[in-house]
C-alpha cells in the first residue's frame, strides 16, 4: 500500500473541490450586483469558445496553431447541423459520425 | 428527489456519459501504466473527478512527483471551476449548504456545459442537474477503474467517441449564444483562448480567455448600444 500516493490523491480532491464549492455557497444565497449577472451571464458562452477553438486549432507539444486538423473540418458541419437542429442528440451524434468517417477514410 | 427529475437527468446526461467512457477508459490504462492500482485510480476518480488533471497527476507520480508540486498543479488546472460555480450559482438559489456541498462535488466542464443550457432553456431544477452530475460522476469512476483493470475496451477511435464531448460542446455553445453580443463574447473568448493556449503552458487559458471575454462583453453592454445589441435575443 502506496501511502503517498493516497496522500497525494487526498490533497488533490481537497484543492479541487474548493473551487466548486466556495463560489457555490457564497453567492447563490446572496442577491448579486446586476453588473455581476449580466457579467456571469457571458461566462457559459465564453468558456465553451475557450474550450473549443483550442481543442480544434491546436496540435501537438509544444504546442501549434494547425487550422487544418480533422477536429476543425468536422466542427464545421456539426456547427451547422447544432444551429439548423437544435438538437444535442443529432448534434452529437452527426459530429461523432463524420469524425469516425473522416478518421477512417481520409 | 422525484423521478421526472431521475428521468429528465439521466436522459440528459448521456452524451457526457459516451465521452467520459472513452476518456475514463484511456485514463485508467495510462494510470496503470503510470503505476497506480486500479483501487487507486478508483480512489482518485471518486476524490478528484476532474479528468485533465488526472492525467497530469499520473503522469507526474510515474515521474515520482512529490506532494506539494502535485497538488498545486492540481489546483492551478482546476481553478476554472471558480467561474463555473459562480456562473451556476445564478441558477442554483437557495440551496441549503448541504445542497451546495453535495452539488458543487460534480461540478465539471462537461456537466456545467449543459446544465447551463438546461437551466437556460427552462424546465430545469437543481435536481435533475444533480442527476446529470452524478451519472456522469458514475460513469467516470467506472470506466477509469475499468479501464486500469481490463486495458482499452473500445479500440482507439472507435465509433466517433473522441469527438462527443467536442461536438456536444459545440452545439452548447450555439444553445448559449442568445443574441448578438453572445455572438462577439463567444468569438473573442475563442481568439483569445487560442492566442493564450499558444504563448503560456498549462490551461490558463481557459479562465484568462472567458474572464476576459466576458469583462469586454459587459463594457460592451454597458456602455451605450444597448437595446441596438440586444434584440435578437
Amino acid at each position: 500500500m502506496n501511502t503517498h500516493i493516497l496522500w497525494v490523491i487526498a490533497g488533490m480532491g481537497l484543492v479541487t473541490y474548493i473551487p466548486r464549492w466556495a463560489p457555490l455557497y457564497l453567492l447563490s444565497r446572496r442577491l448579486l450586483p446586476a453588473w455581476f449577472v449580466e457579467w456571469l451571464d457571458f461566462i457559459p458562452a465564453a468558456i465553451l469558445s475557450a474550450l473549443i477553438l483550442p481543442a480544434i486549432l491546436i496540435v501537438g507539444d509544444p504546442r501549434r496553431f494547425n487550422p487544418f486538423t480533422p477536429e476543425f473540418f468536422v466542427s464545421v458541419p456539426t456547427l451547422l447541423v447544432a444551429v439548423k437542429t437544435r438538437s444535442l442528440a443529432g448534434t452529437t451524434l452527426t459530429g461523432m459520425a463524420l469524425f469516425w468517417f473522416i478518421q477512417r477514410f481520409l | 428527489m422525484g423521478n421526472s427529475a431521475i428521468r429528465n437527468g439521466t436522459a440528459a446526461a448521456w452524451p457526457i456519459c459516451l465521452g467520459y467512457v472513452a476518456i475514463g477508459l484511456a485514463f485508467g490504462v495510462i494510470a496503470r501504466k503510470a503505476g497506480l492500482l486500479p483501487f487507486e485510480v478508483g480512489f482518485m476518480s471518486v476524490v478528484v473527478y476532474a479528468g485533465s488533471s488526472q492525467f497530469i497527476a499520473a503522469a507526474m507520480l510515474e515521474n515520482g512527483a512529490g506532494f506539494l508540486p502535485v497538488v498545486l498543479t492540481t489546483f492551478v488546472v482546476n481553478l476554472r471551476h471558480l467561474l463555473m460555480s459562480s456562473s451556476l450559482s445564478v441558477h442554483l438559489r437557495d440551496l441549503s449548504g448541504g445542497q451546495a456541498a453535495l452539488f458543487a462535488y460534480g461540478i465539471t466542464d462537461e456537466s456545467f456545459a449543459l446544465n447551463s443550457a438546461m437551466f437556460r432553456q427552462g424546465n430545469w431544477n437543481w435536481q435533475a442537474a444533480l442527476v446529470v452530475n452524478q451519472i456522469s460522476n458514475l460513469t467516470w469512476v467506472i470506466s477509469t477503474i475499468a479501464g486500469s483493470m481490463l486495458g482499452t475496451l473500445v479500440p482507439d477511435g472507435a465509433f466517433g467517441l473522441d469527438y462527443a464531448l467536442e461536438a456536444m460542446f459545440i452545439c452548447l455553445m450555439v444553445f448559449q449564444v442568445r443574441n448578438s453580443l453572445h455572438v462577439i463574447v463567444a468569438v473573442i473568448s475563442g481568439i483569445l483562448a487560442v492566442v493564450v493556449a499558444l504563448v503560456i503552458p498549462g490551461n490558463y487559458y481557459i479562465i484568462v480567455a472567458s474572464f476576459l471575454a466576458a469583462t469586454i462583453g459587459l463594457i460592451i453592454r454597458r456602455t451605450g448600444s444597448k437595446g441596438h445589441l440586444e434584440e435578437k435575443s
